[in-house]
């Protein structure tokens, strides 16, 4: 069971990255729970300076971009 | 380098459409197809290379060498240079903004990047050479970076943490250099190809419907307003002109992208450039959305303070250029 985060504060880029996470994470029936983290006070406990991030047991996979379907799966196995 | 296109849009309009030279429809028919394919070229190619710059560019390393060192006032000037190719996204200025306090880098400082991050972009730097030529676009660009320079330089004389939001004055009393050193992604650059691509494609897609409605718009202005129309009403004597179009400017945000070949058109119609360029700040660099953002970590005098200060800065730099220009 993996706990995915997406943190970003709701601007149209981390809406297509949540999107692509669900999608994969449906699509391959990967054991997971996805959390949208939209407080900013919450997201700068992760030290990071550009948003989207995805966030994969408390772990930064990416930052500042969105990523393929391809890549979120391949970062999931 | 755009003699095809002119060549294209002549030939499809005149020739293909049988329209005739010099009537007021077929003259605006012409300039829209014209601009529309020129400036959709140049958006493709700048914001494809600013993608390419951003992928490789190591925001935190840049983050933590301003925390690190004492630079003598040079940190103005470097921190709006990282303005310049940060990307266009609005959204990411409050996280930066919280990651250079937490740095313990100056708030001045931390203000000439926010002011010249959305000034200077990749979707305006493409529609002002486009517009305007290289040229003007070169003096938008320098311009930028200094109002940045100079406004930061301001603010930082104000003393103004105590206008932060509580939960930030928290972030800054913990605040300490970076150290850390951050492993960049090492990923070949074929790979990252695709990725830029999308992200070209996605701004792409937000910007040109406003651009080919604001060329639309241009292109009718440009066939039926007489050469020279303005001059009678915004001539650079006009002490008000100025501070009025940045005022005017400051609410337009969403639609900057369609705004700016309408002012082409005006300039060409004789507004001082001055005149427009500080127009064209008012609706690129302050913006309402971007207010409401920063609401998360400043206090509503604080917006006030910094929209003034910058507001100020934009507006005598368009007296700058109308006396120089």
């Amino acid at each position: 069971m993996k706990t995915i985060k997406i943190l970003g504060t709701g601007c149209p880029k981390c809406k297509t990255m949540t999107g692509i996470v669900q999608d994969v994470v449906k699509e391959n029936n990967i054991d997971a729970t996805i959390e949208k983290v939209e407080d900013i006070m919450e997201i700068m406990k992760y030290n990071v300076l550009s948003t989207p991030v995805l966030v994969i047991d408390e772990q930064i996979k990416i930052k500042g971009r969105v990523p393929s379907p391809k890549e979120v799966l391949e970062l999931l196995k | 380098m755009f003699d095809w296109i002119e060549n294209f849009a002549e030939w499809l309009v005149f020739d293909t459409f049988g329209m005739t030279k010099g009537a007021h429809l077929a003259e605006a028919l012409n300039f829209f197809i014209y601009d529309t394919i020129k400036i959709t070229l140049l958006l493709v190619v700048i914001i494809s290379l600013m993608g390419i710059v951003n992928s490789y560019f190591p925001i935190d390393k840049v983050r933590n060498y301003l925390s690190r060192n004492k630079l003598y006032g040079l940190e103005y000037l470097m921190a709006s240079l990282f303005g310049v190719v940060t990307p266009f996204c609005s959204c990411s200025s409050v996280p930066l903004f919280i990651g250079f306090v937490r740095g313990g880098i100056p708030l001045g400082v931390t203000f000439a990047f926010l002011i010249t991050s959305p000034l200077v972009n990749e979707v305006a730097i493409g529609l002002f050479l486009g517009l305007f030529g290289v040229r003007i676009t070169v003096i938008y660009i320098l311009s930028g970076i200094l109002l940045g320079v100079v406004s930061g330089l301001i603010l930082s004389r104000f003393k103004l943490e105590r206008f932060l939001t509580p939960w930030v004055k928290q972030v800054l009393e913990t605040a300490q250099r970076e150290e850390d050193i951050f492993k960049a992604e090492k990923t070949p650059f074929l790979k990252r190809l695709p990725i830029i691509w999308t992200e070209v494609k996605d701004i792409l897609k937000g910007v040109l419907p406003y651009v080919v409605v604001g060329i639309a718009i241009g292109g009718l202005m440009h066939g039926y307003i007489p050469d020279g129309f303005f001059e009678k009403y915004m001539s650079k004597d006009n002490l008000f002109a100025v501070p009025l179009a940045t005022i005017m400017a400051v609410p337009m945000y969403m639609n900057a992208s369609g705004i700016l070949p309408v002012v082409q058109v005006l300039v060409s119609k004789g507004i001082p450039i001055g005149t427009a360029i500080a127009f064209m700040m008012g609706v690129v660099g302050l913006s309402l959305p971007e207010a409401m953002l920063l609401k998360k970590v400043m206090t509503f005098k604080l917006i006030g303070i910094f929209f003034g200060v910058v507001t100020l800065c934009i507006i005598i730099s368009g007296y700058i250029f109308n006396i120089i220009l």
